[in-house]
């Protein structure tokens, strides 16, 4: 077996791993300060993906535009949920949560499905990162570069943003202690709103990165979420960083799993998720609450 | 009173869940003065903290701060009416370091301690002011969680019990301060376990009982009442 395709799996796997990050930073985000498993936000996804195919079919809005415009758009809508929907069950029991976000989520896709149909669309590589970089061993497109070097970039620049700004200071205290946070004067109910905004934002940017790769299609999303679910329960939630470093080492040990053992590569990260559950149930990185 | 009264609290009910804390409770609180809740174990007085704060999930009658009601106000509210919150877990975070744990409360108003008085009352809290804020001793923790309000420019404080399980030293500390917001015309609601820290700081003492005040007794009236208090309080 050639080194080649080591690598070549390598980076798929990387890739995935950035899919995974990305995504799992704001499942991370939003259970810390809402409580809520977000289901759902396969369905985000999917919508960063389809928003992006309708800026440029429909409006003849580039990818680059689309990079900011489209995490805001999914943001905005996902505000709108939180502010109709969730908001109204933080006080019952977190199956709540995951029974309306998987509801959401059903919906969202059902709705794309009953617009467009299931079939894939295809999105195309921007010119800009056509082509790609001729490293002796490998060849390596120039857009799966870009999208692993953006995805870690809007990773850490939410870490940077939590860790060492006054708002991030002010998210992680409501993270911790809600109520004491508004008897500081803090409005905490429009602080997880905005919460729930960034976190599906952050899946919305993922659905643009990953639409000239996959085929931009409604259920993209919810094959991906059943992954990254298993990849934020072998991370654990309490670690912002830890739910970045677990994606992307999961993602890169998928990608190993296709050379060596190809027929279970799909199975790997759910075998891996089953051990951890046994030998430590909150997670890698996550803290017993 | 009723005009200028900072704290005026009228039939409040307060509960946990389904069991009934506060039972048509009365108080008020002077512009500027200083007023201790003293009482047993389980009278309510926390209950009745968190009740003024907003944080019970249900309460009824009335509250107003500055003449303002908000009974029906979320906790969020009430505070930018300029009201400083000592919890009695002090509620120290632990996500946060000493410093952040000082910069998280909001401004409210102008007034307010500047950062270098802080560290000039608390010396400790320069020295540790990036330590994780729970890895501080008790009276560290206590001294940061007054410090933390300090700076927002609130002026009417809710303490309390802020010496509870701490060292004599500290606790003259703790008292030093306090006089310091009273000499600033600060008002302080204070509940406080430890009556000679209570009887040195407040004007006047409400005493509580089974989720009402059942007894005012002015600072003049201690020593003539030593022994009713006494009695009431089981010391």
């Amino acid at each position: 077996m050639s080194t080649q395709v080591i690598l070549g799996q390598l980076l798929v796997g990387l890739i995935n791993g950035s899919f995974y990050a990305m995504m799992s930073l704001g499942l991370a985000i939003i259970f810390g300060l809402l409580g809520i498993a977000n289901i759902a936000q396969g369905a985000f996804y999917m919508m960063g993906a389809f928003f992006s195919w309708m800026l440029l079919r429909w409006a003849g809005i580039g990818y680059f535009p689309a990079l900011i415009l489209v995490p805001l758009a999914v943001g905005l809508i996902g505000m709108a949920i939180e502010r109709l929907l969730l908001r109204r069950i933080y006080r019952l029991d977190h199956m709540y949560g995951l029974l309306l976000t998987f509801g959401i989520l059903t919906f969202i896709q059902g709705l794309f499905v009953w617009l467009f149909a299931t079939a894939g669309r295809p999105y195309p590589v921007p010119a800009e990162l056509r082509g790609g970089f001729d490293l002796g061993f490998m060849f390596l497109p120039a857009y799966r570069a870009w999208v692993v070097a953006a995805s870690l970039t809007f990773c850490l620049a939410t870490w940077l943003i939590i860790e060492k700004t006054p708002l991030g200071r002010t998210l992680r205290a409501a993270t911790e202690n809600p109520n004491l946070t508004r008897a500081f004067g803090v409005n905490v109910p429009a602080l997880m709103t905005f919460g729930f905004g960034v976190g599906v934002a952050l899946a919305g940017a993922a659905g643009l990165l990953a639409a000239p790769i996959y085929s931009v299609s409604p259920l993209m999303g919810g094959d991906l979420v059943i992954v990254v679910f298993a990849v934020v329960v072998i991370g654990g939630l309490g670690s912002i960083l830890g739910s970045i470093v677990t994606s992307l080492a999961l993602g890169l040990l998928e990608g190993l799993a296709r050379v060596v053992y190809p027929q279970g590569a799909n199975m790997v990260i759910f075998v891996i998720m089953i051990a951890v559950l046994l030998v430590r149930p909150a997670g890698l990185f996550g803290r017993e609450r | 009173m009723a005009e200028d009264a900072a704290l005026q609290i009228d039939d409040l009910h307060g509960f946990y869940g389904e069991s009934h804390i506060l039972h048509g409770l009365s108080l008020a609180v002077g512009k500027g003065e200083a007023v201790a809740i003293i009482g047993r174990n389980g009278a309510g007085k926390t209950t009745t903290m968190r009740a003024i704060m907003g944080l019970l999930e249900r309460r009824s009658g009335s509250i107003k701060v500055k003449g303002k009601e908000t009974i029906a106000s979320p906790p969020e509210a009430i505070a930018r009416l300029g009201v400083g919150f000592v919890p009695e877990e002090r509620g120290i975070y632990a996500s946060l370091d000493v410093a952040d744990n000082l910069l998280l409360p909001p401004k409210l108003a102008d007034g307010g301690a500047s950062l270098d008085e802080i560290y000039r009352l608390f010396p400790n809290l320069r020295e540790r002011r990036r330590s994780q804020g729970t890895r501080l001793s008790g009276g560290e923790q206590q001294m940061l969680a007054i410090a933390r309000v300090l700076r927002t420019g609130a002026d009417v404080f809710l303490l309390d019990e802020p010496t509870e399980g701490l060292a004599p030293v500290i606790v003259e500390q703790i008292c030093t301060v306090i006089d310091g917001m009273k000499k600033k015309g600060h008002t302080v609601l204070l509940v406080e376990q430890n009556f000679h820290v209570a009887s040195q700081l407040a004007d006047r003492h409400y005493v509580m009982e089974h989720g009402r005040i059942v007894d005012v007794i002015a600072r003049s009236e201690l020593t003539a009442k030593l022994d009713r208090i006494r009695a009431l309080l089981g010391i």
